[in-house]
C-alpha cells in the first residue's frame, strides 16, 4: 500500500479516500477534521466537523453557533474509528486547541501536523511527537534565516521600552487568535500586572481563551479614555490597525509588531515597525529540522511556506520529501 | 555587544529625533567605560574596520553550510552581513561573549590571518544580533542614521552641559573617550580643548521677518553678502593640523583633499563649500556629485573643483579673533584672504547698500554671474562678536522667494513614529503632453511637509477617500484632467535630472499651499517648468 492511497492532496485540501474527509479544507465539504481555528484552515459550511472541543468552541465564536452541520468534539488523545481509519488529535502547540491529526490504516500512520511549534506557549499544550510513516509538516519558516529567539528576551525588550518612553504608548500588533493571548500571557508572566487595553476585535476570543483557563489578568478596551491615559500603556491590537486611523487615539505610540518575520530587518522596515518583537507561533527553521531529525518517518510531506529550501534539507539527510504545494493557506496572516 | 546590536536596531527603526536621543543617553548611562566610548565612536563613524571582506565573510558561512541553502537565505534577505548572522552554523565550544572594547583591543594588535580566526569564534560566541552588529562593524557598513551632531546632543544630555560645551572639546578627545565621560558625570573638570586643528562652533543666523525686523533694523548697522548655495564648513589649519568641518563639526576633510591642500596657511576659516570652476560658482547639484563620498578619485577632483567663499576669520596665526567685532574680523580676513592668494579660497563681497529698499531690489534682481544661484542675503552686524549658536539679533538670514508650482497630488505613502497613521508623503506630478497630443501626470517630486497637523488630516482623509490602487505602504490616488488635489509646490531651485522620468529634480521642495479649489486640469505643465531651469 502506497502512503496517497490513505491521505492525498486534492484541490480543496487533503483528502482520505478511505476515510471519506478531508483535513483543513479550503472548501466546504461533508466530512472535516480541523486541526486549528485559524481562518485559512478552519472554515464555515462543513458538514460534520471533527476538532478538540476547543477549536470548535473558536471556531462557533468566530463564524456562529450554526457554523457546521455537526459538531464533532475529539479531546487530545482520544481516538474515533471512521470507515475502517483510526483518526486521533494529539497536541501541536500552536494555539489553544491546535492538533495534529494522526491517521492510522492497516498499519500505516500519517501524521498531518497543522501548523505547529516546539517551544513553551504558556497559551496552549506543546507539541507531542508521534512516530510515523509520513509527516506532514507546515514550512512557513522553512528557510535558515528564521531561527525565532527566546520569547523572554523580545518580552523584556517591549517592557524596557515602555520604562525609557515613559510618555508615550506602546501598540503590540498581534494576530487577533493565539498571538495575541500569548503576547499578554507572556507580560504577565514578565511580572506586568497593569492593565492591558485591547483591542475591540479581540475581545470574544480573549474571553473565550479565559474561558479555557488562560489568565489574562486585568484587561481594558482602548476606545474609551483620554489620549493622556494612554501614556505608558501597552495596547494589545490586530496589526492592521497599526496603519488605520484608530491608533491616532494614543499618545506618540511605538509600533511594535509580534511575528517571526520581524527577524527579517527589511520586513520589519517595510510596515514602519520601531520595535519589532520577534514572537512566532510557527516552528522556526531550527524546530522544523529537529522534528524532522526526531521523527525521522519514512517520508516527509511539506503542504505550505518556503518548501524548497526545507526539501532541500532532507535531500542533504537522505530523507524522502516531496512539496505538496497546496494552495489557500495564507502565511502571513497566521504570522 | 548584544546591548550595542539593541541600540543599533532600534536607532535604525526609529525616525524621531528625539526618540533616538532617549535611546543614546539611556546606552550611555547604563553601559560602563570603555563599552560605551567603544559604541560612541562606532555611531559616529570614528570607528570604522576593513578587518572583513564580504568575499571572506561569504566563504566561511559556505564552508559550514550547504551553498544552496546558503543562496536561498541571502536572496530572502538580501543584506550579506544580517543573512550570514542570521543562518551562522555555531560550532559548540565557544561560551563567553565578546564586548565591543574586547573586538577593538583583540584587532589592534592581531595579524591578518588571526583576524580571521578571531571574527570566525566572535561569531560562534555572539547569537544572532551580536553577529549582526560584529559584522556591520567589521565590513565597515554601519548605517543607523546617527549624526555626530545627534551623538553629541546626546552626550549633553547625558551630562546635562551645553551642546556647545561638548563640541568645544569633541577633537580633542579620542575613542574610548574616557574623560568625556568623566566631565559628563561631574567626576573631572572639562577636558581641555585645545587640541591642534579642532572645531569650533559655528554661528547661526536668524530667518528674517520682514514684516517686523526691518522696522527696528538701521541699514547703518549691517552688512549685507550673498548667501551660497553650497555646504557652510570650517576650514582650520593649526600646528601642522588640517582639517574640513560641517557646521555641525563632522570632519569631511577625508572628502576634500584639494581642498586641504589649498589650507596653507595658519588659522580657521569660516565659509561656504562650493563647486569654483575659474573663480565662478557652480551649481549645489555639482557640488553634490563630491559630498557624502567615502574616498574620490582624480577624475571627480579634475570634474568637480571645489573651493571656500570665505564670510569669516575665528583664528588667526595663535589669535583668537571671535570676540571681536565683525568689522575687525572681516578687515582681517580679506587680507587673510589676500595673502593665501589660491585659486581654492576667495571672499565673499560685501555688497554695499544705503536702504533696505535698495536691499530688497538688489534681493530680488539679483546681478549676472554667481548672486544669480544664490540662496538669498546674509545681513550682520558690524559689530557682532562670533557667539555659537542662532543668537537672535546678530545675523539674519533673507533667503530669495521661492518657486512656486501648481501640481497635483499622484502618490501617498504612510509617514513614521508619530505619522505612521497618516498618509503625509506625498509625490506630485504635472502634466505633460504626449505625441498624440493626450495630457498625462508625470511625477516631478516629492514633498512631506509645509502644513500643518489639521491641514495633515484632511488631506490623508482625501488619500484615503480617493484611493486607487495600494503598493505595500503608498497608495496611489485618483488623479486625471476631470478630478485631482492640487498642491501649490514651493521649491528652491531645479536642476535637469537623468534619474528622473520627467528630467528634473527640485531642491528643498515643500507644500506651501493646498489648493482644494484649483480644478486638476489647471495645474503646471512641464514646460513650465522647464524654463525654471537653473
Amino acid at each position: 500500500m502506497k502512503p496517497q492511497d490513505l491521505i492525498c492532496p486534492k484541490p480543496d485540501g487533503l483528502y482520505c479516500p478511505p476515510g471519506g474527509f478531508y483535513i483543513d479544507p479550503v472548501q466546504p465539504v461533508d466530512r472535516a477534521v480541523i486541526t486549528h481555528g485559524h481562518a485559512d484552515h478552519a472554515r464555515a459550511g462543513h458538514g460534520v466537523v471533527a476538532a478538540t472541543p476547543e477549536t470548535l468552541a473558536i471556531m462557533a465564536e468566530r463564524y456562529g453557533e450554526d457554523f457546521a452541520g455537526r459538531r464533532h468534539p475529539v479531546a487530545y488523545g482520544e481516538t474515533f474509528t471512521h470507515n475502517g481509519v483510526e483518526v486521533s488529535l494529539v497536541p501541536a502547540g500552536h494555539v489553544l486547541g491546535s492538533a495534529q491529526v494522526v491517521v492510522r490504516w492497516k498499519g500505516m500512520t500519517i501524521v498531518v501536523s497543522g501548523d505547529y511549534k516546539r517551544r513553551r506557549d504558556p497559551t496552549c499544550p506543546t507539541f507531542e511527537p508521534v512516530p510515523c510513516d509520513v509527516f506532514v509538516t507546515e514550512a512557513t519558516f522553512g528557510l535558515p534565516v528564521f531561527r525565532h529567539p527566546d520569547d523572554k528576551g523580545e518580552i523584556a525588550a517591549l517592557l524596557k521600552s515602555v520604562e525609557q518612553f515613559p510618555e508615550r504608548s506602546h501598540i503590540v500588533g498581534a494576530y487577533a487568535l493565539g498571538k495575541a493571548q500569548r503576547v499578554i500571557r507572556l507580560l504577565r508572566e514578565a511580572g506586568w500586572d497593569r492593565t492591558i487595553h485591547v483591542h475591540g476585535a479581540m475581545d470574544r476570543l480573549n474571553r473565550l481563551y479565559e474561558r479555557h483557563g488562560v489568565d489574562l489578568g486585568p484587561l481594558a478596551p482602548a476606545t474609551t479614555g483620554n489620549k493622556k491615559d494612554f501614556e505608558g500603556a501597552i495596547i494589545v491590537a490586530p496589526p492592521s490597525a497599526l496603519a488605520d486611523r484608530w491608533s491616532r487615539r494614543f499618545p506618540d505610540p511605538v509600533d511594535c509588531f509580534a511575528s517571526g518575520w520581524m527577524r527579517v530587518r527589511a520586513r520589519a522596515r517595510q510596515r514602519g515597525v520601531e520595535l519589532p518583537l520577534i514572537l512566532s507561533d510557527h516552528a522556526d527553521w531550527d524546530e522544523l529540522t529537529a522534528t524532522l531529525d526526531e521523527l525521522r518517518p519514512g517520508e516527509v510531506w511539506i503542504t505550505h511556506g518556503r518548501e524548497e529550501a526545507l526539501e532541500r534539507w532532507c535531500e542533504l539527510q537522505g530523507l524522502p520529501a516531496r512539496a505538496l504545494r497546496l494552495v489557500g493557506y495564507d502565511e502571513e496572516e497566521g504570522e | 555587544m548584544r546591548a550595542f546590536a539593541h541600540l543599533l536596531d532600534r536607532l535604525s527603526l526609529t525616525s524621531s529625533r528625539n526618540a533616538k536621543l532617549t535611546l543614546i543617553k539611556d546606552f550611555l548611562a547604563k553601559t560602563p567605560d570603555p563599552e560605551r566610548g567603544w559604541v560612541l565612536a562606532a555611531l559616529t563613524g570614528a570607528l570604522s574596520f576593513n578587518a572583513a571582506k564580504p568575499a571572506f565573510i561569504r566563504k566561511a558561512v559556505e564552508s559550514r553550510m550547504d551553498p544552496q541553502l546558503f543562496a536561498w537565505s541571502y536572496d530572502y534577505v538580501g543584506d550579506l552581513a544580517e543573512t550570514v548572522a542570521l543562518v551562522w552554523p555555531a560550532r559548540p565550544g565557544a561560551n563567553r561573549e565578546p564586548d565591543l572594547s574586547e573586538v577593538v583591543e583583540s584587532l589592534r594588535t592581531a595579524s591578518r590571518a588571526e583576524v580571521q580566526r578571531l571574527i570566525e569564534g566572535w561569531l560562534d560566541a555572539l547569537n544572532a544580533d551580536g553577529r549582526w552588529a560584529l559584522l556591520k562593524l567589521m565590513t565597515g557598513g554601519l548605517r543607523v542614521g546617527v549624526s555626530a551632531r545627534l551623538a553629541k546632543q546626546a552626550c549633553a544630555d547625558f551630562g546635562q552641559v551645553e551642546i556647545g560645551q561638548v563640541e568645544e572639546v569633541w577633537h580633542a578627545m579620542t575613542p574610548p573617550y574616557g574623560d568625556l565621560f568623566a566631565w559628563l558625570e561631574g567626576r573631572s573638570e572639562q577636558p581641555s580643548p585645545d587640541a591642534p586643528g579642532r572645531f569650533r562652533p559655528v554661528m547661526l543666523a536668524q530667518a528674517i521677518d520682514e514684516a517686523v525686523d526691518f522696522e527696528k533694523l538701521d541699514p547703518n548697522d549691517y552688512a549685507a553678502e550673498w548667501k551660497w548655495d553650497g555646504i557652510r564648513v570650517q576650514a582650520v589649519s593649526e600646528r601642522g593640523e588640517r582639517r574640513l568641518y560641517t557646521r555641525t563639526g563632522d570632519d569631511i576633510s577625508a572628502t576634500f583633499p584639494d581642498v586641504l591642500e589649498a589650507l596653507t596657511f595658519e588659522g580657521a576659516i569660516d565659509g561656504e563649500l562650493l563647486v569654483l570652476r575659474d573663480g565662478a560658482v557652480a551649481s549645489f547639484a555639482d557640488l553634490q556629485q563630491r559630498l557624502n563620498r567615502k574616498t574620490v578619485d582624480a577624475k571627480q577632483l579634475a570634474a568637480f573643483p571645489a573651493g571656500i567663499r570665505a564670510y569669516d576669520l575665528l583664528l588667526e596665526g595663535e589669535t583668537d579673533l571671535r570676540g571681536l567685532p565683525f568689522a575687525k574680523r572681516r578687515k582681517r580676513l580679506e587680507a587673510f584672504v589676500a595673502k593665501a592668494a589660491s585659486p581654492r579660497i576667495d571672499l565673499s563681497p560685501i555688497q554695499p547698500f544705503a536702504t533696505w529698499q535698495e536691499l530688497a531690489a538688489l534681493r530680488a534682481d539679483p546681478p549676472a554671474g554667481d548672486p544669480a544661484i544664490a540662496e538669498g542675503l546674509m545681513l550682520k552686524r558690524w559689530d557682532s562678536v562670533y557667539e555659537p549658536g542662532r543668537p537672535k539679533g546678530p545675523w539674519f538670514k533673507w533667503k530669495r522667494d521661492p518657486r512656486l508650482i501648481d501640481a497635483v497630488l499622484m502618490y501617498a505613502q504612510r509617514g513614521h513614529g508619530k505619522r505612521s497613521s497618516f498618509y503625509s508623503d506625498y509625490t506630485f506630478g504635472v502634466w505633460r503632453e504626449d505625441e498624440t497630443g493626450t495630457r498625462h501626470l508625470t511625477p516631478v517630486g516629492k514633498a512631506y511637509f509645509g502644513f500643518t497637523d489639521e491641514e495633515l488630516k484632511q488631506i490623508d482623509k482625501f488619500v484615503r477617500d480617493h484611493t486607487v490602487e495600494r503598493f505595500g505602504p503608498v497608495r496611489s490616488v485618483r488623479a486625471d484632467m476631470e478630478f485631482g488635489l492640487v498642491f501649490e509646490v514651493a521649491f528652491e531651485g531645479l536642476q535637469r535630472s537623468t534619474r528622473h522620468k520627467s528630467g528634473v529634480a527640485m531642491r528643498f521642495p515643500r507644500i506651501n499651499r493646498i489648493r482644494w479649489d484649483k480644478p486638476s486640469r489647471e495645474a503646471d505643465e512641464l514646460t513650465t517648468l522647464e524654463r525654471m531651469l537653473d
